[in-house]
């Protein structure tokens, strides 16, 4: 099926004019009457923690579940660099129109315009919002709030806490969640993980969740759904995504009709901290903003193996600034990462195994002096050295490239709500403003945009909409959703096989990375995808699972989630299969210019992808929304 | 070289660790030996150790991590009585095995603390904390209701000590160290990053109140600035947040008896 301007709910007008004009329009409901309508939110995060606590405060009731221990855990925690804005204050030419344009630019034009620039306009007024609840801004000696910029723009329109940033926003919508939780509006859930999405008559109406201190499987019941779970970067097994990051409630909506959209949009970070051993259990990301001021470089000579101090000026490559004289070390991520494998798979890499690059900070310490630099990357530096034993004041830091990011996600309309009546979904875990690639500093501005100033208002009109029927959990629907969670879980547990989930997960990881993952072609991915359903069907034969179901058992909560990236892995090589182009993050090897940059295929693949479920057996079938360009001219993306 | 010949890294270990079924279950050290090596991070040797157990058919060890970075705050526990291990400054997911030589002996415990009761081996409830925010640790500001941010200045040193305050991941090590288990260096931090912002001013004394008589019902004791929750912040909270915290608390409660003074300003 195609998916029209009209299924997608764009609003007609101007694009400057759209989200005004939306919102003049919407539909509102009674303030007496918002607190007999429940919301559930899924998710803790930027975009979760957010709409949870705004929502609450609009008098709806709200019942927010969370995995970790504590709403202030949600990965959202774990961004650096920080979060972009239009604000203009460094009176540098910055503009919505211009954040617009290099969300979509970055993004290899296959984001949707209308949310992009809808993105960029509330981005001013989430500084606003974050400076209000206390968020400690680096700041100016003059009191005014302070930027940097950050990979894939031209200005400085990057706002940070230290190189906290995630943290210091994330705990910002902590404390309003908690103030809410206090007030009696917003009902928290923690160490509740979702398992099922429950449909009745069409509409999303609740959740199934499990209990993971009793394992209690529970039903509960709302006027809407808003999914807030984050990304699915961990079917790598090795990212830098928590290792509880999961995929487990963005999948099963997807198994009860929403779209999956195009999860072959994989965001590979060029800043990692390098693997070191097969026990490795996930990687650690050093914020792009190191790359304002340190300059990456491998020798020029292969296998020169003398310490990096000894050589010399001219036999070093410093290849981003050589090959993107313009952006220079501040190319953005997708090709900033595969120039770094070029360089490594040409031979030059550093490093155990040869996969490294420096990132080397002793020109801006000669610059800028060593104080400098330890007020604007202290933290960073301090972890580096608590991880790899080597001082990046005085050895350059070893990077590669490592999975970081989806772009993937649950396709949503305008309004955040997915093809299934009542479910939304925000953050990570939707489709919707980063195209195939994600600019630095841009997560944190949509889960916040998202969380605070779009699912409150939209998740409202839905619910003044009307014709939601009166239900509860003992519902056939629920019963059904119970059972089949329930189900799943015991065979996991009755399996009793011979392998871990782990050494699976890490199978399954291996394959997706060498097959599917900074580049890929069509012989690697028809690889994959005969692959992965043969150990999946190994997985639910021979995994060990030990334990009850009815305690605390981090096994199986785990089990439970690498079942669902199994298939969810399937898909994400199928979808980069039908794409015979590459842009952005996703790089068919087959489809490059002569000078190894992603050729992009407008006339043939300037659409979204949106897989929807036909069950277990079936092929998924692939639904098209064409992107429709009509404030931006499609072009190469150059950052030379 | 090291006693039994690892010479490369490589290193065994002795670990007692704490296997509590549940909360009803008493509780008990079992030993356990690990290989590692020095690459590792300590949760790594711990998946390690995990993988054997799984594969004997013995039920692996809980413990809480997530992020594995040192930032959300979910992983903790004692090792040889030390709140995140022997090297201070950074969390348990952050401490690299060398840091241990072949042939150590450590012993694993959950925080100990009367408002973290453990749900399962080295797994605690730290939901007290939440309610400690809940009771004041936020400033009221309706979505959308925001003035444009520089329009209210922030000192870069005010706003430098707010940041050095809400550094804290609240992962609870500052009440394991406590010989009385007070919540004080987590609590302090807090007050004392709202309450060095101009944003934060308006609430400072109801703040001030909720948040302190909220850590004696938690069960949480009292601080007697002994300064071990310090020594072991993972994110380097200053203990002078403690003192700031006190004196809002006293200026808030005297405030609170003569209604007067508040009116009267400061």
């Amino acid at each position: 099926m195609i998916i029209d301007a009209k299924t997608a709910k764009i609003p007609a007008g101007p694009i400057e004019h759209k989200w005004t004009e939306h919102k003049a329009h919407m539909k509102l409901v009674n303030p007496a009457n918002k607190r007999k309508y429940t919301v559930i939110v899924v998710g803790t995060g930027l975009a979760g923690g957010a709409a949870a606590a705004s929502l609450g405060e609009l008098g709806y009731n709200v019942l927010n579940f969370c995995f970790q221990d504590s709403p202030r855990r949600a990965h959202s925690i774990a961004a650096q660099g920080g979060i972009n804005a239009a604000k203009n204050y460094q009176n540098d030419g910055d503009s919505v129109y211009r954040l617009f344009y290099d969300t979509i630019k970055g993004g290899d034009f296959r984001a949707r315009e209308a949310n992009v620039h809808r993105l960029a306009e509330v981005s001013v007024n989430i500084i606003d919002q974050c400076a209000a609840q206390g968020v400690p801004f680096g700041r100016e000696y003059g009191g005014t709030l302070a930027n940097r910029s950050f990979g894939g723009a031209q200005v400085s329109r990057t706002f940070y806490a230290r190189g906290q940033t995630g943290q210091q926003l994330l705990l910002g919508a902590y404390q309003a969640l908690e103030r809410q939780v206090a007030a009696g509006t917003v009902k928290m859930f923690a160490r509740h993980e979702m398992l099922d999405v429950v449909l009745i008559d069409g509409r999303a109406r609740g959740v199934v969740v499990r209990n993971l201190e009793t394992g209690a499987i529970q039903s509960f019941i709302g006027d809407a759904v808003v999914l807030a779970t984050g990304g699915y970067g961990n079917v790598f097994y090795l990212s830098t995504n928590a290792k509880g990051s999961n995929a487990t409630a963005i999948w099963r909506a997807y198994k009860k009709g929403a779209f999956f959209a195009n999860p072959c949009y994989t965001q590979i970070h060029p800043t990692c901290i390098p693997k070191s051993g097969d026990y490795q259990s996930k990687l650690t990301l050093m914020s792009e903003s190191l790359r304002n001021d340190g300059r990456v470089w491998v020798p020029k000579k292969k296998g020169d193996t003398r310490p990096p101090h000894q050589i010399p000026e001219d036999e070093r490559d410093y290849y981003l600034e050589r090959v993107y004289p313009s952006f220079g070390n501040l190319a953005p991520r997708d090709v900033s990462s595969r120039q770094a494998k070029y360089r490594c798979d040409e031979g030059l890499g550093v490093g155990p195994g040869g996969l490294g690059v420096y990132l080397d900070f002793a020109d801006a310490i000669k610059r800028l002096g060593k104080k400098v630099i330890s007020e604007r990357y202290g933290n960073l530096f301090e972890m580096y050295e608590r991880i790899t034993g080597e001082d990046p004041y005085t050895v350059p830091m070893r990077i590669y490239p490592a999975v970081h990011y989806t772009m993937g996600g649950l396709w949503v309309d305008y309004n955040l709500m997915s093809n299934v009546p009542g479910l939304f979904v925000g953050g990570e875990a939707n489709f919707s403003d980063h195209g195939a690639n994600r600019l630095g500093a841009s997560a944190l501005m949509q889960g916040l945009g998202d969380g605070y100033f779009v699912l409150p208002l939209t998740v409202g009109d839905y619910i003044a909409s009307g014709g939601i029927a009166k239900a509860d959990t003992n519902h056939a629907a629920f019963k059904d959703a119970e059972r089949a969670a329930r189900e799943k879980l015991d065979r996991l547990l009755s399996t009793n096989g011979t392998r871990t989930v782990d050494s699976f997960w890490k199978e399954l990881g291996t394959i997706m990375w060498d097959e599917c993952g900074m580049a890929r072609n069509k012989e690697s991915l028809e690889r994959a995808l005969t692959k992965i359903p043969a150990l999946r069907e190994e997985y639910w034969r021979n995994v060990k699972v030990l334990g009850s179901g009815a305690e605390l058992n981090p096994e199986l909560e785990k089990a439970n989630r690498v079942g669902d990236f199994f298939e969810l892995a399937e898909l994400l090589c199928w979808d980069a299969l039908q794409r015979n182009e590459s842009c952005g993050g996703h790089f068919r090897t087959e489809y490059q210019t002569p000078d190894g940059e992603a050729q992009r295929n407008d006339s043939e693949y300037a659409y979204v992808a949106a897989w929807g479920y036909k069950g277990d057996e079936q092929a998924p079938e692939l639904n098209k929304e064409p992107l429709v360009y009509e404030n931006i001219q499609l072009a190469t993306r150059s950052y030379k | 070289m090291s006693a039994n010949g690892h010479g490369n890294g490589n290193m065994r270990l002795t670990l007692d660790v704490w296997r509590q079924k549940n909360a009803q279950d008493p509780g008990r050290f079992v030993r356990y030996q690990v290989d590692a090596n020095e690459h590792m991070s300590f949760l790594e040797m711990l998946d390690v150790l995990n993988q054997d157990l799984i594969a004997k058919g013995e039920e692996p060890v809980a413990f809480d991590n997530d992020c594995r970075e040192g930032i959300c705050g979910m992983c903790g526990f004692l090792i040889n009585g030390s709140p995140h291990g022997p090297v201070h400054g950074g969390t348990v997911c952050q401490l690299h095995m060398r840091h241990f030589k072949d042939g150590d002996a450590l012993t694993l415990e959950p925080w100990r603390a009367k408002a973290f009761p453990v749900i399962k081996d080295l797994v605690v409830n730290r939901s007290a904390l939440d309610r400690i925010i809940q009771a004041g640790g936020f400033i009221s500001t309706r979505t959308g209701s925001a003035p444009e941010a520089n329009s209210i200045l922030v000192p870069k040193p005010a706003a430098d000590r707010a940041m050095e305050a809400a550094a804290c991941i609240g992962c609870g090590a500052c009440v394991a160290a406590c010989p009385n288990a007070a919540a004080a260096l987590f609590t302090g931090a807090k007050i004392t990053h709202l309450g060095s912002l101009p944003q934060g001013e308006p609430e400072r004394v109801e703040r001030a109140i909720g948040m302190v008589q909220q850590n004696t019902i938690e069960g949480f004791g009292h601080c007697t600035l002994m300064g071990e929750c310090e020594a072991v912040c993972p994110a380097h909270v200053p203990l002078e947040v403690i003192p700031q915290m006190n004196k809002d608390y006293f200026r808030a409660m005297l405030r609170k008896r003569d209604p007067k003074a508040t009116a009267g300003g400061a």
